[in-house]
């Protein structure tokens, strides 16, 4: 079967967009960095946008033909990072995480703290002066401090958010960036926004607050109250060999094996309808993809479907290696597959696909 | 009803997936009620009766969802790994079989462990289907399954894997027939995900928007060799619970159970349950709160292949049931 309308196509306009959005800093609870660029993109396609209460940037486009699906498709603005919670004085401060970051990847980091992007270093002590023992033991988040030298301390207070310095690389289909989860997802929807299926009404929610509890989308799926749901996110690859050479059997998902659907995490049972629907695009259409490895965690799909009478929902990631580190690992063709997939899939729904 | 609750038990439907069982509930109640819909989320709604005086509009909760398990992947030898849907222990898991909603049946063991006394993890455990490879094996991740154990009946007692909470289910269908004239506008809700966290009931109750809500679920009993301690047991008829881990049951709604239990002489035992909790906390939280309660049925080794109930305290569930909801309430 051959798709009535094309895809649209990941190009270098999409990557020079991704790298902006991966360089901007948006933790979880002062996304307004990447929302500036989202309302900017998304603006002159928008037949109604708003900016609700929580900061989550509302959009609709309307359906081309009557009695349409009405289809939220969420990605998430916030990444994780840190916050400022203590002035130590002489431009070291103290900080905690916001969202899940292991404090293991954390020294001799580089970070952005506050809103002028005060650049700093998750210092580490030197190895010369290691005692005995020490780089054996873990280094509690306690401990740590975020140096932004003296003249730098001036400039950060108590609140300020901080997040990983990296910058965006291209390397051949690798792409390389500290919030992939989830401005592959935020771009994604952009590019869905400004070629939208035209069989339905597209809600695009960017969402706020994700990365500590899925917060931005439950208010969001509730004033938009949608039939059905898609949230688009990044999920990790796991997908490196075992030191002992035995069968990897916790992949989670894999790089090169296209937009992951998801049956089952700890905060949703994806709609089977849904997986079917989804799956079905991908084998019709031989556009790659893989299932998600059952198993915790959890994507906005988790609030949105259980907001007010309940909507049908389902998450599908952008595969990516190191989640929630420095920088993350993701490929052009996942990403490209992962725009088909949702493109078709939402092209060739009908509004019988909900009846029971 | 020993024939609707064993075609109810032998039905599969874990968490998500309770189709096959909504559709034996819809066969079972057609022409009973008075209108039916199934939500967003699957669950069943099914009206009966329309308010006159002192009548109320009243939910009622059972779910229809059973705890399973999800394929996360077959290795190259043909070997199911798993997850859970919902409270399974890898302890009643080992030398247990399942069946996937495919119709796949499979044998669940475990890795060599490093004591005999140690208990698996579930990432030691595996489903063994007989297949010898990958490429063979009929399963797939991502796919579904539930426990595979017939149905027992030993007389006065009742065994399955699905008691928790098809028993509650048919319950509530029995209640349903048996109640010839109602001053309520009565919600019948049969709930989808309720072992993942309560999902259905949570879209079900914003639906319904009751007045007041109750939930029809097992407990678990003290009533076992050196078992937990707990003050239900087996045959002292149902338990009216008074709280658990999620929820405390609105003291007047408990009163209200008490005196219509008593009036009716129908046996009853007090429920303070310490771990777990129901479609009624859900319920209760819904928009701007509802004053709930919960019928509990008696319940030994819940979230096991053999969970076992009593058949009289079943029967007086019901009774108790179409005496809650035959007369006007006044919650005092």
């Amino acid at each position: 079967m051959s798709p009535a309308t094309s895809a649209p196509q990941i190009g270098e306009n999409q990557i020079a967009l991704l790298e902006k959005l991966s360089n901007a800093c948006a933790v979880s609870g002062d996304e307004a960095q990447v929302r500036r660029i989202v309302l900017e993109e998304i603006k002159p396609f928008a037949d109604d946008l708003r900016v609700d209460a929580l900061g989550n940037v509302l959009a609709v486009r309307k359906a081309r033909t009557p009695g349409a699906l009405r289809v939220m498709v969420d990605a998430h603005m916030d990444e994780v990072g840190f916050m400022i919670v203590e002035d130590d004085k002489d431009g070291l401060f103290r900080f905690v995480a916001v969202g899940g970051i292991d404090e293991r990847t954390l020294p001799g980091k580089k970070v952005l703290v506050g809103s002028e992007n005060v650049p700093g270093i998750i210092g580490a002590k030197p190895i010369h002066l290691a005692e005995e023992g020490e780089t054996e033991r873990k280094i509690p988040l306690e401990s740590l401090r975020i140096d932004v030298g003296l003249k730098g301390g001036k400039k950060v207070r108590v609140g300020d958010r901080a997040t990983f310095a990296t910058r965006f690389w291209q390397s051949g289909v690798a792409l390389f960036g500290k919030a992939l989860d989830d401005r592959l997802g935020v771009a994604t929807l952009i590019e869905l926004f400004k070629n939208p299926p035209e069989n339905i009404e597209l809600l695009a929610a960017f969402t706020v607050q994700e990365e500590i509890g899925l917060r931005g989308a439950r208010p969001a799926a509730y004033a938009f109250n949608p039939q059905l749901a898609v949230a688009l996110d990044s999920t990790p690859a796991n997908d490196l060999p075992v030191w002992d050479g035995s069968e990897n059997i916790f992949y989670n998902t894999r790089l090169g094996g296209g937009p992951a659907l998801y049956v089952a995490d700890s905060a949703t049972l994806s709609d089977p309808r849904l997986v079917r629907h989804f799956a079905q695009t991908g084998e019709q259409m031989g556009i790659p993809f893989q299932f998600r490895q059952p198993g915790g965690g959890g994507t906005n799909a988790g609030a949105i479907h259980r907001v007010r009478e309940g909507v049908p929902s389902l998450s599908v990631s952008v595969p990516g290696r190191y989640a929630h580190t420095a920088v993350m690992l993701a490929r052009l063709d996942d990403w490209q597959n992962t725009l088909a997939l949702v493109y078709h899939a939402l092209s060739r729904l009908e509004p019988g696909i909900l009846q029971r | 009803m020993k024939a609707l609750i064993q075609k109810l038990v032998e039905t599969v439907g874990p968490s998500g997936y309770e189709e096959k069982v909504r559709e034996v509930v819809r066969a079972e109640i057609e022409g009973w009620v008075d209108e039916m819909k199934v939500d967003a989320l699957g669950n069943l709604i099914a009206r009966k009766g329309t308010r006159t005086e002192g009548g109320m509009r009243i939910a009622l909760s059972a779910h229809m969802d059973e705890i399973g398990v999800i394929a996360t992947h077959v290795d190259e030898n043909g070997f199911v790994r798993f997850t859970t849907i919902g409270g399974v222990s890898p302890r009643t898991c080992i030398g247990g079989r399942v069946q996937f909603l495919n119709g796949v049946r499979g044998v669940i063991y475990m890795e060599s462990l490093e004591s005999a006394t140690a208990l698996p993890t579930l990432d030691q455990l595996y489903i063994d289907v007989g297949a010898s490879s990958r490429e063979t094996c009929p399963v797939k991740v991502g796919d579904i399954a539930a426990f595979d154990r017939p149905f027992l009946d030993l007389g006065g007692r009742l065994v399955s894997k699905a008691m928790d909470d098809r028993i509650s289910v048919a319950v509530m269908i029995q209640a349903l027939k048996e109640l010839t004239a109602t001053p309520h506008e009565l919600y019948f809700i049969f709930s989808t995900q309720e072992e993942v966290g309560l999902r259905g009931a949570t879209t079900a109750a914003y639906g319904v928007d009751p007045e007041l809500a109750l939930a029809v679920d097992v407990t678990r009993t003290g009533d076992t060799p050196k078992g937990v301690k707990m003050e239900v047991a087996l045959g002292k008829g149902p338990a009216i619970k008074v709280r658990d881990s999620g929820m405390l049951s609105d003291p007047r709604v408990v009163r209200w159970m008490v005196e219509t239990a008593e009036k009716a002489g129908i046996p009853y035992q007090l429920e303070v349950l310490e771990g777990g909790t129901t479609d009624a906390r859900a319920m209760q939280l819904t928009r701007a709160g509802v004053p709930a309660g919960c019928l509990s049925i008696p319940t030994r080794y819940i979230h096991s292949p053999s969970e076992m109930v009593d058949y009289q305290d079943v029967q007086l569930s019901v009774r108790l049931l179409v005496a809650l909801l035959s007369a006007p309430v006044t919650l005092k």
